[in-house]
């Protein structure tokens, strides 16, 4: 039995510390939130989308576009849960420092995934903003997927945070990319819709997270209508609350020894 | 040096049998300390002897395999993160922020313990003046000196304002200039009424700052006491340090006589202890040997106790 989270308010101190570094970055970090997802959206939303087609109602790109919002925040609070947050764990020592002010483990794991999915959120609503503009989300609704949007960051952050509580450097993280992430990108319904699979793969990739967190946020921004909301919303919930209570169960295992 | 003074006041620190284990081996085994209200404490001993552990033990960092702690009346490690509200600590390793600046580093750090807004600035000023950094508050951390950097990270232990202040080997590796700005800080803090608590290898150190010291190896306190009390209490007041090889002969056949000599081989050393030098002297002046006659010390305590050098 392990013994549950007690974050403090001082878990804000955190998140606030890394808005500061991210602050006196600010142009490169923004530039990095819209290019590559951009780059992405335009190749394959118009090279691609060309040879596809509309997909029902919706054309190839809006679907892309809705596909990706999510998987960057996938990507982008992954990241930063990983490498960044790993290096101010063994290599910056800045973990260490917090320790010896009034935080505690569950402060700093907390705030650290809200950071990290607060990156995602920012990542999202980079691509949201040229997909507004490029005419691909509906209507108002759209605003309601960024909370979801931050859910999914904060889920994805919290996964991502277990496998920072295992690594010893930063090749570790390739495994969790190779073996989990790349395969759930891919199947989750980022790039195509997940009926082009046979069942059994779309039964057996539904266990993950990201394909839920797409059912949720695709209709929201293209106006379809949810099928499953609330199995979509526990899943999300449950992985990131079980990722939130193992990763800190892991880390204070490990830095308080 | 001070004298000791009954302190009334309950004690900051009050640890009874604290024990750590890692794998087989016993790294704290049976620690007991007391921590007066104002004192300046200190751990003395070789690598490996355990000082960390117990610090980061005194800071709920580290859980104990047994024993009790109190750290400024809270229960540790349970109450860990109250008592630190009013810790300061400056650990052995360099944690200072390097994705920042020395200001910036100040207030983020003071940002963990919930302080901010219009009084810190004066508070942050205030620091970066004991640091002797004034005019470096935007200098990145990386283009820091050793000494620098030691500096700030003293004065970011002071942001709180802290009662107990924890200090891991604070001098280490700095030079005489960056290390006797470092002690006349800690002295200032001492007369302020600042409880300190530090760890060294330095006897010199030791020896000039702390009001009481813990000699601790393998885990153990071996003595405890102030400097002084330690050295009257252990070893003879002379010490002949015997240099050559013609030296230590003669050094050996002088003890072997008795007569209150008390010979101890350190490497190549010899060294002879005595209450009564005057003849030891003027047997050795008269066949011209090398050799070094000084007052005993911490050193020598430690050689007595523990039977090896100090650093090692
Ligand atoms: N997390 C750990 N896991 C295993 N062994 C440890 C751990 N931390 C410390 N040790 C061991 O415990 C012993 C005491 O270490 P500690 O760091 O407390 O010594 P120290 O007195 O501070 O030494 P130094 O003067 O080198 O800083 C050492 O043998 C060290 O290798
Ligand atoms: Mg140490």
């Amino acid at each position: 039995m392990i013994a549950l989270p007690r974050p403090s308010f001082r878990s804000l101190a955190v998140w606030q510390r890394n808005l500061r570094v991210w602050r006196k970055m600010l142009l490169p970090s923004i530039l990095g939130h819209f290019g590559e997802p951009l780059l992405y959206l335009l190749a394959f939303g118009y090279g691609f989308g060309r040879l596809v087609g509309d997909l029902g109602q919706l054309s190839y790109v809006a679907f892309l576009a809705s596909g990706i919002i999510c998987s960057s925040a996938l990507f982008t609070a992954s990241f930063e849960a990983m490498y960044s947050a790993f290096t101010r764990m063994a290599n910056q020592q800045t973990w260490n420092a917090m320790l010896n002010a009034p935080l505690v483990v569950d402060d700093i794991v907390l705030g650290e995934v809200l950071w990290a999915a607060t990156k995602g959120l920012m990542s999202a609503m980079a691509i949201l903003l040229v997909a507004t503009a490029m005419g691909l989300v509906a209507d108002w609704r759209a605003l309601w997927a960024l909370p979801v949007v931050a859910l999914s960051g904060f889920t994805f952050a919290a996964c991502a945070m277990v496998v920072t509580a295992f690594a010893r450097n930063y090749d570790f993280f390739l495994y969790y990319f190779t073996l989990i992430l790349t395969p759930m990108l891919l199947t989750g319904g980022v790039f195509f819709p997940r009926e082009q699979f046979p069942e059994w793969l779309q039964g057996l990739t539904y266990v993950l997270p990201l394909p839920h967190a797409v059912d949720l946020i695709r209709p929201l921004l293209t106006g379809g209508s949810l099928h499953q909301p609330w199995l979509n919303l526990a899943v999300v919930v449950g992985y990131g609350l079980a990722g939130l209570i193992s990763a800190t169960a892991l880390i204070r295992r490990r830095m308080i020894c | 040096m001070r004298v000791e003074q009954p302190s009334a006041a309950a004690p900051l620190v009050v640890a009874h049998g604290l024990c750590k284990r890692y794998g087989e081996q016993w790294v704290v085994d049976g620690v007991d300390l007391e921590v007066r209200q104002g004192e300046f404490f200190g751990l003395l001993g070789p690598n490996g002897a355990g000082k960390t552990t117990i610090l980061r033990m005194l800071l709920g960092l580290t859980p104990p395999d047994g024993g009790e702690l109190q750290v400024l009346g809270e229960p540790i490690p349970a109450r860990a993160r109250e008592a630190r509200t009013r810790i300061g600590v400056v650990p052995q390793f360099d944690s200072l922020d390097p994705d920042f600046t020395v200001r910036e580093n100040l207030v983020t750090y003071a940002s963990y313990f919930g302080l901010r807004g219009k009084d810190l600035a004066p508070r942050i000023a205030e620091l970066l003046a004991l640091a002797n950094l004034e005019g470096r508050e935007d200098t990145p951390i990386a283009a820091l000196s050793g000494g620098m950097k030691r500096r700030l990270t003293l004065v970011r232990a002071l942001v709180n304002e802290p009662r107990l202040v924890v200090l891991d080997e604070p001098t280490t590796g700095l030079d005489p200039q960056a290390r006797h700005h470092i002690w006349q800080r800690l002295r200032e803090l001492r007369d302020t009424g600042t409880t300190l608590i530090m760890t060294t290898h330095y006897m010199e150190e030791a020896e000039r700052l702390c009001d009481r010291l813990a000699i601790i190896d393998a885990g153990r306190v071996l003595a405890s006491a102030s400097p002084r009390t330690l050295i009257q209490a252990h070893i003879e007041p002379h010490v002949i340090e015997l240099l050559d090889a013609p030296g230590r002969a003669a050094g050996e056949v002088l003890a072997a006589r008795g007569a209150g000599v008390r010979a101890y081989r350190a490497g190549d050393l010899l060294l002879l202890y005595t209450a009564t030098p005057g003849a030891l002297l003027e047997e050795l002046d008269a066949a011209g040997h090398r050799y070094l006659h000084r007052p005993a010390n911490l050193e020598d305590v430690f050689l007595k106790l523990t039977g090896h050098e100090l650093r090692d």
